[in-house]
């Protein structure tokens, strides 16, 4: 029946037709729903049922793994610390949803999954509805179609704020990562940078109070919350496990996400519940992951040797796994289709200098805790450079056959 | 030696000549086309910086700076007014004679060079790298290890640059933004991608 009202109104949209300018939002919407009309033309035919949209849809719908244990944490980090501050209730409008819903118990599932949903979702939809317009309004005005790969940038780039992050922020930064990081170029597959991490990254860089430090992890307003990797920096692992103000953080706490962080980040086992479903169907590269875990071990052992003062130097590579945001980029934001380099050995060389990069910005540079964020970036800049030297490689050796 | 590594180190990826203070963007943006070209003209200018900084170390050291000729007779002489003049005239003849030489033994790379070989004499990374040997104080030694390790750094922004841009030949840029606009903004990214170094101290 739906499909008869799509097809009914379908003559409008096209050229000539009433809502000629808006075919962009019709379409996102069948195809949404339905399949692609579209076929192959011409003799090769690719049979596999398996195009753009489904791929991001398929990383989208594992991204919602991290997302809920990360509503759920938010929640639960906020409900332990007001009880530990002998708050009874959070302020405002949130205050109001989550007495209607549930309570302020932090052994309650359903009291925390509420809790932090109330700061997730509204990010999230900020997110949602401004990267949305910008979207619609290229599509429209340039003429290309409403590209899913939006759905997973939204997702991506609301997971990596921190919980407390101001929502006209969000606003700006998704604005920025949309924009600059994706339409400018032409929109999905024709970008250089991961457009979710260009986002934050200018908001890194343009708001660092709000996006970097100790009081921004934790949704209570006034209490400081350490992350794993700033108290790592700043006093190491002490009988193997982290100091913070919130008491001991051992290596199991940190793989299963019981920590503050971005939202999305803190668990590596969600994380790579995720990761499994993206290899079995094959959306993300091997070869990108292998490499950058091989990069990151190869590095932090390499610092292990060295004796030095910074106690980033002794932190060894399993731990650099847990805490950050390392399991969340190595998982959704390396193996990004579009910014990561195309070719076999490529990819194997763009995974290692990630994995070398974020050690060697965590370990040396005492500006920045956390380095995956930059370290994709600076990877992204030169994936289009490995291809090119590989593609070189690989003519040589055919005209050496000839 | 470790001194000189880090020197190397920070002149290519902390202080990075085109991404972090933005000098040489004239060519910088004009020959990254081609990554085979923009490799080409890297090495043209790693080869130039490597010498023209010592160089005008040398000269600094010996003649300009105040009380320099004090091994001549003049201690109380301070000809650092003719710095810029020098140095750019040093630059001007090294650049020349890098110009034979390619003619001479690399004809494709000098034809695609082209213009902008020449115009290397006005790179402002060039003429920037000796002015910063200068207010930096660097010896012989550091202002050989500085000149390669900005000539490398910018080398390796320009051939990064040509990569993206083989890649953005497939990208649809709005009419407006065609050409070098798009070439700003790209530029602008890859400067963000650098920060990641900002702040490290070696």
């Amino acid at each position: 029946m739906l499909r008869k009202f799509l097809d009914s109104i379908e003559p409008h949209f096209h050229k000539g037709g009433k809502w000629e300018k808006h075919y962009a939002l019709y379409e996102a919407i069948d195809t949404g729903l339905f399949q692609p009309a579209d076929r192959t033309k011409g003799t090769a035919h690719v049979r596999d049922g398996i195009d753009l949209k489904r791929i991001m849809i398929t990383v989208w719908f594992a991204a919602l793994i991290p997302m809920f244990y990360g509503m759920w944490n938010v929640g639960f980090q906020a409900n332990t610390i007001m009880a530990d501050m002998g708050m009874t209730d959070a302020e405002g409008w949130r205050h109001w949803f989550i007495q209607l819903l549930a309570g302020y118990d932090a052994n309650s599932f359903w009291d925390n999954l509420v809790h932090g949903a109330m700061y997730f979702l509204p990010i999230y939809a900020v997110t949602f509805i401004v990267g949305g317009i910008w979207e619609v309004l290229f599509a429209t005005i340039r003429g290309h179609e409403v590209n899913e790969g939006f759905f997973v940038t939204s997702i991506l780039f609301a997971l990596t704020c921190p919980p407390d992050l101001p929502l006209w922020m969000v606003a700006m930064g998704i604005s920025f990562g949309v924009v600059i990081g994706k339409e400018v170029f032409g929109g999905t597959g024709k970008n250089f940078l991961n457009p979710a991490l260009t986002g934050r990254a200018f908001l890194f860089f343009a708001y660092p109070a709000s996006m970097s430090g100790d009081g921004v992890w934790t949704a209570v307003d006034g209490y400081s919350g350490a992350t794993a990797l700033s108290g790592l920096a700043s006093d190491g692992l002490q009988n193997g496990a982290v100091l913070l103000p919130t008491g001991q953080l051992t290596w199991l706490d940190a793989f299963l996400g019981n920590m503050h962080g971005s939202i999305g980040e803190v668990s590596t086992l969600a994380i790579l519940l995720a990761g499994a479903i993206l290899l079995i169907t094959k959306i993300a590269s091997w070869r990108i992951i292998a490499g950058t875990l091989l990069g990151m071990i190869a590095m932090s052992t390499l610092f292990n040797f060295i004796d030095a003062e910074n106690p980033m130097f002794a932190m060894p590579w399993y731990w650099h796994l847990v805490v950050g945001g390392f399991a969340f980029g190595l998982i959704f934001m390396t193996t990004d289709p579009v910014s990561a380099a195309m070719t076999n050995v490529g990819r194997w060389w763009y995974g290692i200098l990630i994995g070398v990069m974020v050690v060697l910005i965590r370990v040396v540079n005492p500006a920045f805790p956390e380095g995956m964020m930059l370290a994709i970036l600076f990877a992204n800049l030169f994936a289009p450079l490995f291809d090119h030297f590989v593609i070189q490689k690989h003519i040589k050796r055919r005209q050496a056959r000839v | 030696m470790e001194h000189y590594i880090s020197l190397i180190v920070r002149a290519v990826f902390v202080e990075n000549m085109a991404l972090a203070f933005f000098l040489g963007m004239c060519t910088f943006l004009a020959v990254s086309k081609k990554v085979d070209a923009a490799l080409g003209l890297g090495v043209a200018v790693i080869a130039v910086l490597t010498i023209t900084v010592p160089v005008n170390n040398l000269l600094y050291t010996y003649l300009l700076k105040p009380g320099a000729l004090a091994w001549a007779g003049f201690p109380d002489v301070d000809l650092s007014f003719l710095g810029l003049l020098t140095y750019i005239g040093v630059i001007a003849a090294l650049v020349q004679i890098l110009e034979m030489v390619l003619d001479k033994y690399m004809p494709a790379l000098y034809n695609a060079l082209g213009v902008f070989l020449p115009l290397i004499t006005v790179n402002c990374a060039i003429m920037g790298a000796s002015l910063f040997m200068v207010e930096r104080e660097y010896s012989f030694g550091e202002s050989v290890a500085y000149g390669f390790g900005a000539g490398l750094g910018w080398a390796l922004a320009i051939v990064a640059l040509a990569g993206i841009r083989e890649k953005l030949k497939y990208s649809d840029v709005p009419d407006g933004l065609k050409g070098l606009g798009i070439t700003f903004i790209t530029v602008g990214l890859m400067s963000l991608g650098f920060m990641s170094f900002g702040g490290i101290d070696i």
